[in-house]
């Protein structure tokens, strides 16, 4: 009602659906959750032809382990990856995010390939996902291939997916664990309001040994540009460190640098940095403590 | 906590229901929807109006072709200003504050001109609303911009570009009230002429948006050359008379329905461009026809409020006794003039000098134009702003004496002996205590406690830092004295109507002037009702918001509706025992005077037992069989009630304010309030309209500001961007009462729409201010975002500077210069 018209397909297999996709053409869109698209369509800044439904797709529903990795279906729910055990077990960092992300009804409704399509530099999903090594599957008829985030996530609302390519699954190794270490992780985000879009965020994952050096160190940016970022400068000014405060500030200052946060009324691009520069700091010293309490 | 006895409580008789905490007998078909929403509404053969709505703030249509879009399917019709030139009048405004001020008139829907974003270019007509707002994308219009206006301080200088080519300058009016002028205080300049100490501040009050839940939605019926308008409207008789005498309907073939309406914080007191057009439409169609806006339309087009420059200057002694106030503003009226556009800043000039008694006043408003879209109502209308300057400027006058806030505010303010009070701005205060409310609030806050708190992180160099801040204000509410309206030149009265019809089997109607738009009234009548009648709650149903079944009545706004219209149902009720008395009388053979009424029931004195009920005499008359000679047939009445004067809540407001001062974030750590509303009929209703007062005066100090950028664009056209705090932003209120009754109508009632609106929004800035003044802030502009916040503290000024990106913003509060001189220039 409120959208321009469109076509509307429900297929109910991935076959189906990347069909429908490549027979669309460039004005086909996928919907998942429907909590970006729709409000896209409502305000008429997107006018596809066609919407294939992706939610009577069962087989995007799982989340599965094997070999050494998480694997999980596209239409997966927000709600429903952050309550997931193996999810708390293996990646509390991904469960700890997701809790930023809205509100409980979105968050029902949102799915992860959803949030990974649509590569939004605020979001807190894709970050994780990049300091996880984390890969999908880009699913079309032409077969399917397996993408790095890292490559996947090219600039503000733009992948390197085809526009005849589904992400059917969203893959995420077990961390590769040092005997004798402990792992600290925490997402700080700054928003004016619970769940808002944030202003900024850090994201940090410390690896600790006995000593309380630290071993290994991911530092992720929230709203730090044009896509989710990870600063491997400021993880090596972390590691082999004791994660003194100091160090912490630098390391802060080191990730934040020479990002340029898109501004906008609540925040500009000076503010913003400042304040990813302060939760990346608050995300690696809570991380820390975190380790050294054995918190997870 | 209240701090009175628990009302329901009586020594001898039935138990009251005023006092009673009853939950609110509409809540349940309120929160499902289940309900006359106005978009509820269908008709048979109904069509659906959209809007082209202009996207530039200042222009001349130079081209609007509507063909292609009168081709669409399912389009019926497509007008265009041209189409209803002659018709569509001007949108009145009742206000002229001022007898020279200049209004260049309100068309409905834009002719040749457009003056603000939003503004209606062109109306489809379709059968289904779909068809119709995919038909706007049809139309083909072109715009030659003209220079666009947006900062009034840049609007009132000489050679200024200009809103409208009709007038000579953006200024509307000049309005002023001297108290040296008026005999109700000595002269302004002596007094600073005199002064040992002067403090001058510029304010600034930001645009707000009402933000109803409900969006605006009207209908309108066609019956032969009758015309029945439902609206979403808080105002549905001031909407008939004026919707009557703009479209040229004669009053008597227009009637108007607010059915259940859902919020509207004065956003709904408004005759409404899109309803005169939907009036316009139905009668050149013949034919039935709805419009709902959608919510960036409502962000857009409906009116905003607030938006003022201040400039403040305050004369004290050393020892803090104040010796005069002078307030300047600059007050934007956005492109138009609505109802009461011009008078809001006007009703908030009696406020200025709030609870203290400063001998000499002086008050100036500028009424400016500006590419925006009208100001109008928005709780608290004029009253929020007036409360924010006194008590933020109280606060500078502390700093600037180095005296406790608190001790300056006792040594100026009314003492409880004193009421009633007549203040220099010429209004009688009837009653309040603020000593004691004041005392209490410190205890519900824990005032020491945290003040010790305060002192240790400042000591320890705290990242997060603690503040304090105070507002004890007063308010004039219950609108009302018509004659006193009629002096401020106020285009209508302030009474109130009410009806009791009693039904044969001794149910209860009351018909009440004072239309709700979620308040509670119906709860809160039936209490009154069911005390003065003695009748059960449950057996009292109140109607209201239909002029053909409620003809006479004012609406709801002003913190009004149980002061001047509860008024009115209790004066109705006492026709309506008065009536009944004769009655029993006659069928107990008893001599009126040997009557008494007590719990619904008369009786002769000395014999209780034996009596008639007032519901059996409902019945009685309305068989008729046997009743007195010379007296009508029935017990029914109406009343009208106009009180003498308005009613003036008060109240003690502290905030306890947490300053990240590393993220320039603020969290209220605790928040106290102890409000006098007066008599207090519904404990709960009562908290209700606390709690979502305080969510609004809150929100103007952290939250909500609607930014326009430098070509006029609403930046902020949407809910992303336009914030408003939900519960999980706020904090716990802790609130109370003291209770010291209103003496200006027989409830006792003061009024309590308005007042946590009022109150709180200096009580928050004053805290975040005291939490950081020892870093070197001395002011931080509203809305305090955390940029803003963060900005003051490290980089100094007020924050604003950089307000937002392209914002019209006004720059940053030069509060080191002096307002006055400022705004001479
Ligand atoms: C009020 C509100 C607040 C929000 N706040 C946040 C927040 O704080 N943080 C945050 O991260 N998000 C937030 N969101 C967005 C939310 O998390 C979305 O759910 C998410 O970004 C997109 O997921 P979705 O499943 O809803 O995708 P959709 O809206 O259905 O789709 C989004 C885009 O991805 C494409 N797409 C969807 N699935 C696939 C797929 N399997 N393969 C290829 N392309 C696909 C669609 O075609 C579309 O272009 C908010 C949303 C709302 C309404």
């Amino acid at each position: 009602m409120k959208p321009p018209a469109f076509e509307y397909e429900a297929p109910s297999t991935v076959e189906d659906a990347a069909r429908l996709l490549a027979d669309g053409g460039d004005d086909a869109k996928l919907l998942a959750g429907g909590q970006s698209l729709i409000p896209l369509l409502n305000l008429r800044f997107a006018a596809p032809s066609l919407l294939i439904d992706l939610n009577g797709v069962l087989e995007l529903a799982h989340i599965n382990e094997a070999a050494g990795e998480l694997r999980i279906g596209a239409l997966v729910r927000h709600s429903a990856v952050a309550g997931h055990a193996l999810v708390a077990e293996r990646h509390p960092l991904l469960a700890e995010a997701l809790g930023y992300v809205a509100h409980p009804q979105i968050r029902n409704r949102g799915t992860i390939g959803g949030t990974t399509a649509h590569s939004d530099p605020a979001a807190e999903v894709p970050v994780v996902l990049l300091m996880s090594d984390a890969r999908v599957i880009a699913h079309s008829t032409r077969g399917q291939r397996e993408i790095a985030v890292d490559d996947l996530f090219v600039s503000i609302f733009t992948t390197s997916l085809e526009p005849d390519e589904i992400i059917t699954e969203v893959i995420i190794p077990d961390r590769h664990v040092e005997p004798g270490t402990i792992t600290g992780s925490s997402f700080q985000e700054f928003a004016r309001r619970h769940g808002d879009y944030a202003i900024g965020g850090g994201a940090a994952i410390v690896e600790l040994d006995a000593e309380g050096i630290c071993r290994n160190a991911r530092v992720g940016l929230l709203g730090a540009g044009m896509r989710p970022e990870e600063s491997k400068a400021a993880a090596a000014v972390l590691e082999n460190s004791t994660l003194a405060e100091d160090t912490v500030r630098e390391a802060a200052r080191v990730a934040t640098a020479e990002i340029n946060p898109l501004g906008n009324v609540h925040g500009d691009v000076q503010y913003r940095r400042e304040v990813i520069r302060e939760m990346t700091f608050r995300a690696v010293m809570t991380a820390a403590n975190k380790a050294k309490a054995g918190t997870a | 906590m209240t701090l009175t006895e628990d009302p329901t409580t009586t020594a001898d008789g039935p138990a009251k229901e005023v006092g009673n905490a009853r939950l609110r007998k509409e809540d349940a078909r309120l929160i499902t929807g289940k309900t006359t929403w106005t978009d509820n509404m269908v008709l048979p053969g109904m069509l659906h109006m959209a809007f082209l709505r202009s996207p530039v703030a200042h222009a001349t249509i130079s081209h609007l072709d509507v063909s292609a879009a009168k081709d669409r399917p399912n389009v019926v019709a497509v007008y265009t200003g041209q189409d209803f030139k002659d018709e569509q009048g001007t949108i009145p405004c009742a206000w002229p504050v001022t007898p020279d001020m200049v209004n260049p008139g309100h068309p409905s829907i834009a002719v040749d001109t457009v003056n603000h974003v939003g503004e209606a270019v062109a109306i489809v007509v379709a059968r289904t609303r779909t068809a119709a707002v995919d038909a706007v994308e049809a139309i083909d219009v072109d715009y030659e911009n003209l220079p666009v206006v947006l900062d009034m301080e840049e609007a009132v200088k000489d050679g200024a570009d200009l809103v409208h080519a009709s007038t000579s300058s953006n200024t509307s009016y000049h309005f002023v009230f001297d108290a040296g002028e008026a005999g109700t205080g000595s002269d302004t300049d002596a007094a600073f002429r005199d002064a040992e100490v002067t403090v001058s501040r510029r304010f600034v009050q930001q645009r707000l948006i009402p933000a109803f839940m409900e969006p605006r939605s009207a209908v309108v019926g066609v019956q032969g050359d009758n015309y029945t308008l439902w609206s979403a409207t808080q105002i549905p008789h001031i909407l008939r008379v004026m919707g009557a005498l703009t479209t040229g309907i004669p009053e008597h073939k227009l009637r108007v329905v607010a059915p259940d309406v859902g919020g509207g914080f004065g956003g709904k007191l408004q005759v409404c461009p899109e309803e005169i057009l939907a009036l316009l439409v139905a009668r050149r169609l013949g034919k039935p026809v709805k419009w709902t806006e959608t919510r960036s339309e409502s962000l857009m087009t409906a009116h905003h409020g607030r938006d003022q420059i201040q400039y403040i200057d305050v004369a004290a002694k050393k020892d803090g006794t104040v010796t005069g106030l002078r307030v300047r503003l600059l007050a934007d009226m956005g492109a138009y003039l609505r109802l009461i556009t011009p008078g809001v800043p006007a009703l908030g000039a009696f406020m200025f000098p709030g609870i203290y008694k400063f001998p000499a006043y002086r008050f100036e408003c500028d009424g400016v134009f500006t590419n925006k879209v009208p100001t109008d109502a928005y709780r608290g209308a004029g009253r929020p702003e007036a409360t924010f300057a006194i008590e933020r400027i109280m606060d500078e006058l502390a700093v600037e004496l180095d005296m406790d806030p608190m001790e300056l505010r006792r040594k100026n303010w009314i003492s409880a002996e004193e009421f009633p009070f007549t203040t220099v701005a010429g209004l009688e205060y009837d009653s309040g205590d603020y000593e004691q409310a004041t005392q209490a609030a410190l205890e519900l806050l824990g005032y020491d406690e945290l003040r010790a708190e305060q002192k240790r992180r400042r000591e320890s160099g705290d990242p997060v830092q603690l503040g304090i801040g105070i507002s004890t204000f007063t308010e004039m509410c219950g609108l009302a004295p018509s004659r006193v309206l009629g002096s401020l030149s106020f285009g209508a009265g302030g009474w109130e109507q009410a009806s009791i019809r009693m039904l044969p089997t001794g149910k209860v109607e009351v018909v009440t002037g004072s239309t709700p738009h979620g308040q509670g009234h119906e709860t809160a009548w039936s209490q009154i009702v069911a005390d003065e009648l003695g009748v059960p709650f449950e057996d009292v149903e109140v109607l209201h918001g239909d002029t053909a079944i409620s003809s006479r009545g004012l609406d709801t706004y002003g913190s009004r509706s149980l002061v001047v219209g509860g008024t009115a149902v209790v004066k109705a009720a006492e026709k309506v025992v008065a009536k009944a008395r004769k009655i029993a009388a006659h069928l107990l053979e008893a001599s009126e005077d040997d009557l008494e009424f007590s719990g619904g029931k008369f009786s002769v004195k000395g014999t209780p037992g034996a009596g008639l009920g007032i519901q059996e005499i409902a019945l009685a008359i309305f068989a008729a069989h046997d009743y007195p000679e010379g007296i009508e047939p029935s017990i029914d009445a109406e009343a009208a009630f106009d009180p003498v004067n308005f009613s003036f809540p008060h109240g003690t407001h502290l905030c306890a304010m947490e300053v990240d001062t590393e993220t320039g974030f603020v969290t209220i750590r605790k928040y106290a309030s102890v409000d006098d509303i007066g008599t207090i009929v519904n404990p709960i209703i009562v908290e209700g309209q606390m709690h979502g007062g305080l969510a609004q005066g809150i929100a103007q100090a952290l939250y909500e500001e609607a930014i326009y950028d430098a070509d006029g664009n609403l930046t902020t056209g949407t809910f992303v961007d336009y914030l408003l705090p939900s519960a999980a932003d706020l904090p716990t209120f802790h609130t109370g009462n003291t209770v010291h009754a209103a003496t200006s109508n027989p409830l006792g009632a003061k009024g309590v729409g308005e007042a946590g609106c009022i109150a709180s929004t200096p009580a928050v800035v004053n805290a975040a201010l005291d939490a950081v003044r020892h870093l070197g802030v001395t002011d931080i502009r509203m809305p305090l975002t955390p940029e803003r916040v963060w900005r003051a503290i490290h980089q100094g000024g007020d924050g604003g500077d950089r307000a937002a990106e392209g914002s019209n913003a006004y720059g940053g509060a030069r509060t080191t210069e002096s307002g006055i001189e400022e705004a001479a220039q």
